[in-house]
């Protein structure tokens, strides 16, 4: 008698079905996910794991984390980051130690596949949550992620 | 023939004062006529708009809310973008049948309409064949699918239109037997008698069981027949472009579209007449006050219109054969067998009478 329960099946299921989606749209007001764009501007924050672009934070003593040790540049497949480093004398043991100049980001090359993220072994680049990325001028994407003058922070090693 | 024009009356009547009676017929005619045009504009473009909130807030979106307040004008928008623009066609099509096929689909739908029992008197045709009429005009709209199909000389149109052939008329056949199920109980096929007959209650609540029964089937066919999702076989975008209205642009296109809707209406507008007592209020509450009866038979119907739009944002879609399978295994089977003892209840009189 496999046709009568088919039927009492199919009836049941449809209604499971139905009562999901009747409480999705009795929530749908509250719950809505599309943001109105230009007209909360001011107040849109973008969600967590949202990839805008590459930044490198500092703290209030102008101090990156960056160590210079290039393993971004070397992830990164189509070469969007490129980091100009030199060599320093490390104060307190006296040695020569590398440290960055520029640490330069190419925003037109990149794909966002964070990469260069997950391969930062001090944490020193995350990702911004921000999206106005359009510009007039292409020369604009290409930026420089560490501030002028600033400097590793102490006890940062590779 | 027992037929009450009765909104006609009453404009010829008016028409009368100032001019002759054999024109005054005719200028009643055309008056109806044009109020039942805007009728339909006005109800497409507007379901068309709620189907797309509807929509929305199914799926957790806010839809159309930018042009005119609420995005009320949205719709006329869209309406007067798609007047404005070329009408296409292919170069061997057949270009008689190509313009008459969206005309044959509006004027079934518009026929359709011109039958409902709005309100008391509010009935531009009260025939006394009503649903016998309501199912021959259905069947009639799939005509100008396939000529539409068959005209574009396009395989996928061909290909959508001959679905949506085997679509309708199969559950053509579900939709006739679950209103002949309705009318064992009625006795009459006048939708203003009807009407009449539920003022003792409801007709799903007169026919309790089998009527429950009749109702989930006529309203599963319904929404085959309007060829909306879970059914829509023939628009099938991922198989089939736009299925039979693929070489059409513009006004014409547009004519499908509403059409489309419409029928959805109309499908709506049956149930409530034949299951939900059409304008009547419920318990009679406001029963003293006529002219309120086009607002409960629009509520009525909207919630029903809902139900379908319900359907159509949770169900899967179905294949062709499943579809067949539907009909032909389990909706016709239960269907004859509910006859029967929808038959037999009333033969023992055991319906609920309030």
């Amino acid at each position: 008698m496999s046709y009568f329960s088919d039927i009492y099946k199919g009836i049941k299921t449809l209604l499971t079905g139905m009562r999901v989606t009747g409480k999705y749209f009795l929530h749908s007001r509250k719950g809505a996910i599309t943001q109105q764009y230009p007209d909360n501007r001011d107040t849109l924050k973008m969600f967590e794991r949202f990839r805008g672009e590459v930044v490198m934070p500092h703290d209030e003593n102008n101090e990156h984390q960056c160590t210079g040790c290039q393993k971004c540049e070397i992830a990164c497949p189509n070469g969007s980051i490129e980091i100009i480093w030199d060599r320093g004398i490390d104060e307190e043991t006296g040695k020569k130690k590398k440290k960055i100049d520029k640490h330069i980001y190419h925003l037109g090359l990149c794909t966002m596949c964070g990469l260069c993220i997950e391969a930062c072994p001090t944490d020193a680049i995350v990702w911004a949550q921000n999206f106005e990325n359009a510009v007039y001028d292409r020369t604009k994407l290409t930026k420089v992620l560490n501030r002028p003058n600033s400097k590793v922070k102490a006890g940062i090693e590779d | 023939m027992n037929i009450a024009l009765n909104i006609t009356k009453t404009i010829q009547d008016w028409l009368v004062s100032f001019m002759p009676e054999s024109v005054s017929s005719i200028a009643a005619m055309v008056l109806v006529a044009l109020m039942y045009l805007v009728i339909f504009a006005v109800a497409g473009l507007y379901l068309v708009l709620l189907e797309r909130r509807v929509a929305a807030w199914f799926q957790l979106r806010i839809g159309p809310n930018r042009v005119g307040p609420l995005g009320l004008f949205q719709t006329m928008a869209d309406a007067l973008k798609l007047v404005s623009k070329e009408l296409t066609g292919t170069v061997k099509a057949d270009k008689f049948l190509y313009n008459l096929a969206p005309y044959f689909v509006i004027i079934s739908s518009l026929m359709a309409l011109a039958i409902f029992p709005f309100t008391q008197g509010f009935q531009a045709f009260d025939i006394n064949i009503g649903i016998f009429f309501l199912i021959a005009i259905s069947s009639i709209g799939v005509i100008g699918i396939l000529l539409g199909g068959w005209s574009s000389n396009n395989k996928f149109a061909l290909i959508g239109a001959m679905r949506s052939g085997v679509q309708t008329i199969s559950y053509e056949l579900s939709i006739g037997l679950s209103l002949l199920t309705m009318v064992l109980l009625t006795g009459t096929l006048q939708l203003s008698q009807i009407v009449e007959i539920q003022k003792n209650g409801w007709l799903i609540v007169q026919g309790h069981i089998p009527a429950l029964i009749a109702f989930m089937i006529y309203m599963i066919a319904g929404t085959a027949e309007t060829n909306r999702a879970p059914f829509d076989m023939v628009e099938a975008e991922s198989e089939l472009g736009a299925g039979f209205h693929t070489e059409y642009s513009g006004m014409k296109f547009a004519y499908f579209f509403l059409a489309e809707f419409i029928n959805m209406f109309i499908i709506a507008a049956i149930a409530t007449t034949i299951f939900f007592g059409a304008w009547l209020s419920p318990f009679g509450i406001t029963q003293s006050i006529p002219w309120l009866g086009v607002f409960w038979f629009l509520g009525k119907t909207l919630i029903l219109v809902f139900l379908m739009m319900w359907f159509r944002w949770t169900f899967p879609r179905l294949r062709v054969d499943q579809l067949l399978t539907l009909e032909w295994k389990y909706l016709l089977p239960i269907n004859l067998v509910n006859i029967v003892v929808m038959a037999i209840i009333v033969w023992l009189n055991i319906t609920i009478n309030l």
